[in-house]
């Protein structure tokens, strides 16, 4: 019914609490103390946001102009390349074709997979420099080099087993009843038994063919 | 006789001008206009032979030749129809007549003047031929003789 407190000694008074100016005061004093003296904490959470953010801005930067390379336009803009390599490909069914898909410069003159990629634009830098200084800016120029350019590329398809070409076009999901009889033969006989690679017998599908004298297969 | 010869002659072409000219090729389009090009239709695409209409035509090409480079740097027929290239690829080879030059001398590869396959053999296709042709094989023409005559 009743309390202690009317009957026993009397209930301990609580400390009193600071005032709230005092308490202000010292959060303050508190405050600037870290300010000025930073603990390490802060000196590295403060430097793995910023390299975070950094890493964004200057990865997506980097791949951006990277992926800018990988254009047709920007491979076009060059005169070597539209007027003799890309006017090429126009009349082929890699650029214009009955369902409109179209095979541009990257597609397959530069890997998909990253590390690949960062390869042949290592590579490339050559032919910037080629760029620079005219290696084949005449048409005269480019058909003297234009079986030895061939030839890289028909090294680097040999080597990668026509990887860019399988990028899009894969044995497992070829149906070669949809094939005309030869393609049919020939699909069987060398490409699902691994004897041959596709380049092996699909040389200048896309560009004119360098003189083949003396290139296997040919005449 | 001048003044006769060009009432003749303006006579003449006014005929001409009132006549629609219509053949059978042209349809009825106008002389001085160009009509619709017809539809273009797929070619063959086989390995099957074709039986030829007489012993000297050549064969004519079963499958689609599309975008196949023959110039001087390159000659696609002959990667696969060469001498040297039947064994992979299962194709007819260029004939013997193809090796020799116009003395009848074989020489080791294909005679220049036989080098550009599509001046003779060409790819077929369904279309409808715009002149008719009543060409019979000698082998059809002789058997319309009598039986038991001379052949």
């Amino acid at each position: 019914m009743s309390s202690t407190t009317e009957t026993g000694a009397p209930a301990p008074v609580p400390d009193k609490r600071p005032g709230l100016l005092y308490r202000a005061w010292n959060f303050l004093l508190e405050l600037i103390d870290v300010l000025i003296r930073p603990s390490s904490i802060f000196g590295l959470g403060v430097l793995v946001l910023a390299g975070f953010v950094a890493g964004i801005i200057f990865w997506g930067g980097f791949n951006t102009a990277l992926e800018l390379t990988n254009t047709e336009k920007f491979c076009t803009s060059c005169h070597e390349m539209r007027d003799n390599v890309f006017d090429e490909l126009k009349s082929t069914v890699h650029f214009t074709n009955r369902s409109g898909v179209r095979a541009s410069c990257p597609d397959c003159h530069v890997p998909h997979n990253w590390t690949d990629k960062i390869a042949r634009k290592m590579q490339a830098s050559k032919e910037v420099w080629g760029h620079l200084f005219g290696s084949i800016n005449t048409r005269e120029k480019f058909t003297d080099h234009r079986l030895e350019l061939a030839e890289h590329e028909w090294a680097r398809f040999k080597a990668n087993d026509s990887l860019e070409c399988r990028n899009c076009h894969s044995a497992q999901s070829m149906d070669i009843t949809k094939q005309s009889p030869r393609a049919a033969d020939a699909h069987q006989r060398f490409l699902f038994t691994g004897e041959k690679t596709c380049i092996d017998c699909h040389k200048g599908i896309a560009h004119h063919l360098p003189d083949m004298r003396g290139v296997p297969g040919w005449q | 006789m001048m003044m006769w010869l060009a009432a003749m002659l303006a006579a003449g072409s006014s005929a001409l001008l009132a006549e629609t000219v219509s053949s059978g090729l042209r349809g009825p389009t106008p002389l001085n206009e160009e009509g619709p090009a017809p539809p273009m239709l797929p070619n063959k695409n086989t390995a099957d032979r074709e039986v030829r209409n007489y012993p000297e035509q050549p064969p004519v090409i079963p499958h689609t030749i599309d975008n196949y480079q023959i110039d001087l740097n390159s000659n696609k027929c002959l990667s696969c129809h060469a001498r040297a290239r039947i064994a992979e690829s299962q194709a007819p080879m260029i004939s013997i007549t193809h090796f020799m030059d116009r003395e009848g001398q074989f020489l080791a590869f294909v005679s220049p003047r036989r080098y550009f396959c599509t001046e003779c053999h060409v790819p077929q296709n369904a279309a409808n031929p715009p002149v008719g042709n009543d060409f019979v094989d000698i082998d059809s023409m002789l058997s319309r003789e009598k039986p038991g005559s001379h052949r």
